[in-house]
């Protein structure tokens, strides 16, 4: 998608121009995921691929509620299903997975591709396809594991919080669907001060552990979750517990880009130290009658 | 439902059982999380499975399938041998206190007046109530009277104690103490309790009996009349309350009026049995007005041709000599007794139990129209889809007609809820191609028979040439004309009998209340507990006011609520007996000192003052709530457990009456049941929140979410048959057999039934060989074909299967 123009861009992946500066004030929204509200119907992924045109082929039964059994270049979210047994009793968990639109997102660093990934100042991370080159450095990137690769196009798909939706005013399409109001939408302040509400409900009916996900190592998100067992993320299909950009990407961005940068100033310094000192190539009588051979006695 | 989906936000506690209201009901559902976050509510799940509903739950406890009356009738024990009841709704507004006839007697699994030979209660004389020389009936204050309902209650479910729960249901003790610790904290005015059920309660040959035992706890608790409380049937259609209330049954007629049997040749035969006198004093016995409604209700089908002389025309109406429900015309078909089948919004070879049986009725059949807005199996069921659907085509002689329809988007028309709210909906679409909406399919045919006998004649055409039929375009009536006429309307001047000078009603004019029925034809009403819905203010069903003046979730106007707009019914008794609210917090319709106001529209005489002594529960005889229903069923006046058909034991309470004594078994099927030694293994069916019955496999978006058959196994049976996660398994019944790919599941709590593990498995229904989503076994297929016996819904939920692994069905059927 182009950029909207009610949005600002906040960062945008391989550039290094300013954000504008003009508008101020610009609200940082968020999706708030109550998991313990949440009945898995399903009604948000069915919204999702309605709002997007998305067309996911029917599958087969994989063995779990599952279906698909994971995100797709055409499934931006996906319900996930995780039976737990504690003790003498069973529960299950249930927890919409997709893109957790991160503060401080790993996709952005990782992609190579100027602009093919923006961040709005309202917090929503993007993809613009038509700057996609296809590299899959957005995959690593991710700590959760989000954007897929289109076998079709070649492009990184995933969620993009419904920005077209945002941009209008308008609360994504899976929270308009959520028939439980399992998912909330609107400022992130707004989402904090909500979740802190239903975590005092949640610990009153022996959910000790009950809280917020909204992990520190990626500088927090603007999709979190509340959940009964805060303190084991891991249990809900596979949360990270504390969720890191790959040092890779760090070490592509961080160490290696720089170096990388010099090694390529150094080359251009070189190349221009030895055309001052050296002259120009030259090329010698037998060099061209070599290349008439190589290409058939055809050259000039 | 007695009272509303808003509602539920009133609730403290909530019951979710017979039902899976997250799965089915998740729009409705929002309900629930709102009395949970909002009233601090805490939900309670009993199910066979661990549900998406028990995902959400404050506890959850299982049971097997198929023995909710033993659970709840242990709940029924617990609140009386623990003095759980509300005391004083319990004394002034429910049967407690009634004595019943000293014949009446239960043992071994039987009630007086059996016959055996019949399979049937011939003799009901003795479950009456005892009634003095004015015919009203006998009561004592003290509810200890040994015959009084209270003390036979009392014995009838001090048979259910907590061991015997375990015993029966595999429910562990511990468990179901919790459930009744927390059902039994709304037995005061301070909290109620709502119940919410649905198909998991009535697909049994115990179905009725099991939503009587709710009715009954609900009383006990002096939940009924609430805010927040209630006993409610979360209905499976967007409009199969409005069905139901138009006359489902083959044997009613619309406003929940019988249809004449045979034995009723003549008007004043069937006025006879319904005169519903009250039977203590001063009771209002509100179907003392029947025949005002059925007069009315005459006058709007039969018009000019009803009259006094022809008593209404009460012969154009059909007498019924049995009741011609589903499964009564499966097995006609079968039999070879039918000629033609019009098959309108049913699938009823996937819908049916015991498929094999209805393809064959199918084939039996000379014609055969399916009116269906999509491609249906029935439609298809002479075609070969590999084991799927095993039939040689040239063997078939049907002769089937496919006449498409628009849907409910594509036409305008009103929904009935759940809620019991008439609500309009507006046409969106155009619908394709050739089709037509399901009235006009209707109306055609209906010309036409017209046509041919006002030409041809025939034996007695006078029904058919002198139905009312005054449509603007009789080829297409509007909806909105049809609704007029079941409001109903004045035929002619009414007046007032003090002074007949004085014109209370006009004719012509729209009847503003069933309250002004009369019975002498002067009005007509295709459906009197709809009266008001259309009234000369308009059409009430398009009112979209969703202004909630007190809060408690009753949206005066929002569309229109049968009967009289009222919201929560029998909702006098949210008052003591002196009109005072049981308490300020739930507050909800009471006695100002001169009338009954508050939240809803009062059930009640909005001036009989409480001095008046009129119970609450105005549509009965007694004025109060039954806690006992002498004959009213089938089964008898009490619930009682017995075994589904396919008996997974030997009935703990009474050996030798194991399963239902009168529940409804054809000849054709009596070597259908399955027994634990063929068959060890019990199952279930149930919907799935991604689809909608057989329609939404045809939909790619549905089909995506959950694209093919898969049967649900515990961990414990899987690992004894080495089954593993998306394998194949055969699931076989007395009935069939079918192929569905395992979903090994934590979610099926092992249990122990009598001592002895019991496997549960849990099938899906949805799947066919037409639409989108893979190509599978009908589940039908090895369901048993009996029906409850006061109603006649087939027993889909309990009955008895063995499981092994196989391989893939061929490749051929698949494609």
């Amino acid at each position: 998608m182009a950029t909207l123009q009610s949005l600002d861009i906040r960062r945008r992946s391989a550039s290094t121009e300013a954000p504008p500066q003009v508008r101020q004030g610009s609200l940082e929204v968020a999706k708030l995921i109550d998991v313990s509200k949440c009945i898995g119907c399903k009604a948000c992924q069915s919204a999702c691929l309605s709002w997007n045109d998305l067309v996911e082929p029917v599958g087969f039964f994989e063995g779990s509620y599952n279906n698909p059994p994971d995100l797709t270049p055409t499934s931006w979210t996906v319900m996930k299903f995780t039976e737990y047994e504690k003790g003498d009793d069973l529960e299950w968990l249930i927890r919409k997975d997709g893109c957790m639109h991160c503060d401080d997102p790993g996709c952005l660093k990782a992609c190579p591709a100027p602009g093919a990934i923006v961040q709005y100042a309202n917090g929503i991370v993007d993809f613009v396809s038509e700057n996609c080159i296809g590299c899959g450095y957005c995959v690593k990137g991710c700590p959760f594991n989000v954007p897929r690769i289109s076998k079709t196009d070649r492009k990184a798909y995933k969620c993009t919080l419904c920005v077209d939706r945002v941009a209008v005013g308008q609360a994504p399409a899976c929270a308009k669907a959520c028939p439980t109001q399992a998912i909330y939408f609107g400022s992130k302040e707004d989402m904090l001060d909500h979740a802190d509400k239903r975590i005092i409900d949640l610990k009153s009916r022996g959910y000790e552990k009950a809280g917020l996900y909204d992990p520190p190592g990626v500088g927090g998100t603007h999709v979190m979750y509340v959940l009964h067992h805060a303190d084991k993320p891991s249990l809900y299909a596979g949360l990270p517990d504390d969720p890191r950009i790959s040092p890779l990407v760090g070490l592509w961005k961080g160490v290696l880009k720089p170096l990388s940068l010099a090694a390529i100033a150094f080359a251009g310094v070189f190349g221009f130290l030895h055309y001052v000192t050296k002259g120009p190539n030259e090329v010698s009588e037998s060099d061209e009658r070599k290349g008439d051979d190589l290409a058939g006695g055809k050259g000039a | 439902m007695t009272n509303s989906w808003n509602d539920i936000k009133n609730a403290d506690v909530i019951l979710v059982m017979g039902g899976n209201a997250a799965e089915a009901h998740p729009c409705g559902f929002k309900w629930v999380t709102e009395a949970k976050s909002n009233n601090g509510a805490k939900l309670v799940v009993v199910d066979p499975r661990f549900t998406r509903s028990a995902a959400v739950a404050d506890l959850y406890a299982p049971l097997r399938p198929g023995t909710d009356i033993a659970f709840l009738m242990g709940v029924i024990n617990y609140l009386l041998k623990n003095d759980k009841i509300h005391r004083d709704y319990v004394k002034a507004f429910t049967n407690a206190s009634y004595l019943v006839k000293e014949g009446y007697k239960f043992e071994d699994g039987l009630f007086t007046g059996y016959d055996a030979s019949k399979r049937d209660y011939t003799n009901k004389s003795d479950w009456e109530y005892q009634f003095d020389e004015q015919g009203m009936a006998k009561v004592d204050d003290s509810m200890s009277s040994p015959n009084s309902v209270m003390s036979l209650l009392k014995a009838h479910a001090g048979r259910y104690t907590p061991e015997m729960v375990e015993r029966i249901c595999g429910t562990p003790k511990d468990k179901f103490l919790k459930v009744c610790e927390l059902i039994a904290s709304t037995a005061t005015g301070e909290r109620t309790m709502t119940s919410l059920y649905a198909l998991g309660w009535t697909q049994h040959t115990t179905g009725a009996q099991n939503i009587r035992c709710m009715a009954m706890i609900q009383l006990l608790l002096g939940n009924m009349g609430m805010p927040g409380g209630g006993v409610n049937a979360l209905r499976g259609h967007a409009n199969v309350q409005g069905i139901t209330d138009l006359a489902l049954l083959s044997t009613s007629t619309p406003g929940y009026m019988v249809l004449p049997s045979e034995r009723e040749t003549t008007f004043a035969d069937y006025m006879k049995s319904r005169a519903f006198k009250p039977i203590r004093p001063g009771q209002t016995s509100f179907w003392q007005n029947y025949q005002k409604f059925f007069v009315s209700q005459q006058k709007a089908f039969f018009g000019a041709a009803a009259t006094a002389e022809n008593d209404w025309a009460y012969d154009y109406l059909p007498k019924f000599d049995t009741g011609y429900d589903t499964l009564k015309m499966v097995d006609m078909m079968a039999a070879g007794q039918m000629n033609g089948l019009f098959c309108q919004g049913l699938n009823i070879m996937m819908a049916a139990p015991q498929k094999d049986k209805t393809r064959a009725g199918l084939g039996k059949l000379k014609w055969l129209v399916v009116v269906d807005p999509i491609e249906t199996e029935t439609a298809r069921f002479w075609e070969n889809h590999g084991e799927f659907n095993n039939v040689d085509p040239k063997s078939v002689q049907t002769e089937v007609f496919q006449l498409p329809t628009s849907v409910y988007v594509e036409e305008e028309g009103s929904f009935t809820n759940s809620s019991r709210v008439i609500q309009w909906h507006w046409k969106a679409a155009e619908g394709p191609g050739e089709s037509r909406s399901d009235i006009d399919i209707v109306a055609g045919l209906y010309g036409r028979l017209k046509a041919k006998y006002a030409k041809d004649g025939g034996a007695f055409p006078d029904p058919l040439l002198k139905l009312t039929w005054s449509y603007t375009n009789s080829a297409s009536p509007a909806p909105a004309e049809v609704l007029k006429e079941i409001n109903g309307y004045v035929v002619q001047d009414v007046t007032d009998p003090a002074d007949p000078t004085k014109v209370l009603l006009r004719a012509g004019q729209q009847l503003p209340s069933f309250a002004v029925m009369t019975a002498d034809g002067k009005t007509a009403a295709g459906c009197w507990i709809y009266t008001g819905v259309y009234t000369d203010a308009g059409n009430m069903s398009m009112r979209r006011d969703a202004s909630d003046p007190t809060g408690k979730g009753v949206h005066p106007n929002w569309g229109f609520a049968w009967p009289a707009n009222r919201r929560v019914l029998y909702n006098r008794a949210s008052s003591d007996p002196n009109g005072k609210p049981w308490s300020e917090r739930k507050k909800y319709v009471f006695w100002n000192g001169a009338r009954w106001t508050g939240a809803d529209v009062p059930d009640y005489g909005p001036l009989v003052a409480p001095d008046k002594s009129v119970g609450p529960f105005i549509m009965n005889p007694e004025g109060v709530g039954r806690l006992y229903v002498r004959g009213v069923m089938r089964e008898g006046p009490f619930p009682e457990h017995y075994e589904p058909m396919d008996a997974f034991l030997e009935n703990p309470l009474h050996p030798k009456v194991s399963v239902s004594p009168v529940a409804r078994i054809f000849a054709a099927d009596a070597k259908s049941f399955g027994t634990p030694d063929k068959f060890p293994i019990v199952a279930t069916t149930y919907r799935l929140t991604e689809h909608f019955h057989y329609w939404t496999k045809a939909v790619h978006g549905n089909a995506v979410l959950q694209p093919e058959l898969f049967v649900e196994i515990g961990e414990r049976l899987a690992k004894a048959k080495g089954i593993k996660d998306g394998e194949w398994v055969e699931i076989s019944s007395q009935r069939g057999a079918i192929k569905a790919k395992a979903c090994v599941t934590k979610r099926i709590r092992p249990i122990l039934v009598n001592g002895k593990p019991c496997d549960v498995i849990g099938l899906p229904i949805h799947y066919g060989f037409i639409g989108l989503a893979r190509k599978g076994y009908a589940t039908n297929t090895i369901t048993p074909s009996v029906g409850d016996a006061s109603v006649n819904t087939p027993e889909y939920k309990a009955f008895l299967v063995d499981v092994k692994k196989t391989s893939a069905p061929a490749a051929s059927a698949m494609a």
